[in-house]
């Protein structure tokens, strides 16, 4: 089992940040690599149990299933159901956290999954590095003040 | 119930924010409220359910106690025992969190409380704004202190010259002579120290003379310091350029001005303890710490035997050992030193040079004999230890500074039941987190008045050899310190 952390603050109040990643169907809006991302079976993109299929600025499609969304904690978990990277058991979660000096957010990212031993660390570089903070540098991006 | 939550982010890497906010009792060192603090009854600061005692610069007096302590989680709870404050059921969790974006720290304070009808926002705003917001601008300002002058090197890049004492070849103290010599730019986990005190250890004795093979001449010999951090290398978060520090740890190669070592045995020094007290109870008092606590808990009560009671190590032991409410018979070689012994808590110091004491221990312990023996001679006392012993009595053989032990046939053992014990201090410290918490019970101590420090010999460094002429022909008490 590898396990992946990411973290970073973002200069905007936690219920505004919130507010554009909680859309399950919302990556192509606040990251650098979706294209386009639909809900499958027409459902709702807060109903826990919806799955998400998108297609990456690169080509690859990837199936993703929510499994907890909490706007009491801010904080949202899915799992890959499909994709081209070669996980498995892959679960992943997104916090925020109020940063209440600067009104800020603490924003957490960690994923753990199985894979081939041989590609352990170009996987965890990919999610941690190119995944979950090329994200975060675009929504510290959007947010500017 | 009232419940106060304030978060910040700090610019520094978590490892260097916990290694400040574990310890308990630092609080009067970074919070700007808090005027004077210490741990009840001498128990470490990071040990679960110790005691702060503290009073706030507006007079006011709080005791509160530590409930939980994770360095997986980095987390700390605390409650409030009693204050002047009319606060109650007051529980207050400190949790840290990495941010891997850029490497700082993202720190939640968070409590829950009741007070009186009324006082609520009052209150709220205390704890929040007055103790919570004011400690993160504390240990911001804490983290940015100005630290202790001393020349920078120019840049991290180069390697710099400075003067040692090496040990030329395995043997007498001739051998020990001055050489300039290169402390290279710290590597990963490395930090480079410019020594201000150094301490001198029998041990130093041992490897000179090649019986501990820890060296290969030619090679500088010494295993504890005090000094300032120059510059760290990568990976070290717990130190910073400008930290006060100490160590007491192999390899040997102390005896110099600068030094590149690993970084993962220094301990940052709190205010009250200076470069020479440090250099001078890095090794002698965390091994009276170890050896009192750990190796055999000595209860009020025990019967010990010190020899060498008024050297290093010994006087340590004989002030602790009474501290602690033990009886404490010692043997010294003179009558000066008997009177020394005396003031510091030994009270039967036997004289003697050629290693004969049971019969005067049996005496002054009304035929019993000693619960446990402290034991630094070695060779020449072994038979009159055993003698001196009391049944279930537990022989520690922690030096040999008459030579070292022949072997002890079990059956000499089974005479009294005695349990015999061959402890070494770095066996004790190899692990961060016991080595703090030895070095806090011992800085704690000294800061208490539970152990005193006599530094009555301090030479140059150039002068080692005279410093370990002295301390083999018998003639010092108390620690030794060579000064760069
Ligand atoms: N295992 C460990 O973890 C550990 C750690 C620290 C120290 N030690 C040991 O603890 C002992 C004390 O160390 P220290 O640095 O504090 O030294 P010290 O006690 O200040 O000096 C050694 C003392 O031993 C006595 N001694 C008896 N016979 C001696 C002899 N033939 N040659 C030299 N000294 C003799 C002397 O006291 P009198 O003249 O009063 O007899 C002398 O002052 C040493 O054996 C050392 O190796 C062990
Ligand atoms: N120091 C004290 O205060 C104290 C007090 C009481 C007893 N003891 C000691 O504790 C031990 C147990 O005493 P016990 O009275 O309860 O006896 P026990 O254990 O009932 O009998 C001895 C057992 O030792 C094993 N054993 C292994 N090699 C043996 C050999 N070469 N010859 C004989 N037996 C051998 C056998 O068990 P397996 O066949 O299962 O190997 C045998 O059943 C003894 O060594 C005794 O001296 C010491």
């Amino acid at each position: 089992m590898i396990k992946v952390y990411t973290s970073s603050v973002i200069d905007a109040p936690a219920d505004a940040v919130w507010a554009q990643i909680r859309d399950f169907n919302g990556l192509p809006k606040w990251t650098p690599f979706v294209a386009e991302s639909r809900i499958e079976g027409n459902q709702p993109a807060d109903k826990v149990g919806c799955v998400r299929n998108f297609r990456l600025k690169d080509g690859g499609t990837i199936r993703e299933q929510l499994l907890t969304l909490s706007d009491f904690d801010f904080q949202c978990t899915y799992s890959i159901l499909e994709s081209p990277m070669g996980v498995e058991n892959y679960v992943a979660t997104l916090k925020l956290t109020p940063v209440t000096d600067g009104n800020r957010t603490f924003a957490e990212w960690w994923a753990e999954f199985d894979c081939a031993p041989e590609r352990e660390q170009e996987l965890s570089r990919l999610v941690g590095q190119q995944v979950f903070q090329g994200a975060f540098d675009q929504l510290k991006t959007l947010f500017r003040r | 119930m009232i419940r106060v939550t304030r978060s910040a982010v700090i610019d520094a890497p978590i490892e260097r924010v916990w290694a400040i906010l574990r310890d308990f009792n630092s609080h009067n060192a970074w919070h700007p409220v808090v005027a004077e603090s210490h741990i009840e009854n001498g128990e470490a600061s990071d040990q679960v359910g110790c005691v702060r005692n503290f009073t706030l610069k507006d007079g006011n007096h709080i005791r509160e106690q530590l409930l939980a302590l994770s360095d997986q989680d980095y987390v700390s709870t605390y409650c409030i025992l009693d204050a002047t404050l009319p606060m109650r059921r007051y529980v207050a969790t400190v949790r840290l969190k990495r941010v891997t974006d850029g490497d700082r720290t993202f720190w939640h304070w968070e409590s829950t409380f009741d007070v009186p009808r009324g006082r609520e926002k009052e209150f709220a705003d205390l704890v929040g704004k007055g103790v919570y917001e004011g400690g993160f601008e504390g240990l911001r300002a804490f983290l940015r202190r100005p630290r202790a002058a001393g020349p920078r090197p120019a840049s991290n890049a180069g390697s710099m010259q400075t003067s040692g004492v090496v040990a030329t070849s395995f043997g007498g103290p001739d051998v020990l002579q001055t050489r300039t010599l290169d402390a290279r730019a710290p590597g990963p986990g490395e930090v480079r120290l410019r020594h201000t005190a150094i301490g001198v250890n029998y041990i130093d004795v041992y490897v000179r003379k090649g019986l501990y093979r820890m060296i290969e001449p030619p090679a500088p010999i010494g295993m504890e310091a005090a000094g300032v951090v120059q510059d760290v290398g990568d990976g070290v978060a717990h130190l910073l350029p400008g930290d006060r520090v100490a160590y007491a740890a192999p390899p040997p190669g102390a005896y110099v001005g600068v030094r590149t070592m690993a970084a993962d045995q220094l301990v940052v020094l709190p205010d009250h303890v200076d470069d020479e007290t440090a250099a001078a109870t890095m090794l002698k008092g965390m091994t009276a710490e170890y050896l009192l606590h750990r190796t055999r808990p000595i209860r009020a009560g025990d019967t010990v035997l010190v020899h060498a009671a008024a050297g290093g190590v010994g006087l340590l032991l004989c002030q602790w050992a009474k501290a602690l409410g033990a009886r404490v018979i010692g043997t010294v070689s003179s009558e000066e030193k008997a009177r020394l012994a005396r003031s510091r808590g030994c009270d039967a110091p036997i004289v003697t040079k050629d290693y004969r004491f049971a019969q005067q221990v049996r005496q002054v312990s009304g035929g019993r004999g000693v619960d446990v023996i402290y034991d630094g001679l070695g060779r020449a006392a072994a038979a009159e230890n055993l003698e001196a012993l009391a049944f279930t009595g537990h022989w520690i053989s922690y030096g040999q500074a008459s030579g070292p032990l022949d072997p002890v046939p079990a059956e000499t053992l089974s005479a009294k039941s005695i349990t015999m014990t061959r402890p070494v201090l770095f066996h004790y410290t190899a692990e961060r987190a016991t080595l703090n918490q030895i070095a806090g019970r011992m800085f704690e101590a000294l800061r208490q008045g539970t152990i005193t420090v006599d530094l009555r010999h301090r030479y140059p460094l150039g002068a080692a050899a005279e410093a370990h002429r002295a301390l083999e022909a018998r003639q010092t008490t108390g620690p030794i310190v060579l000064l760069p």
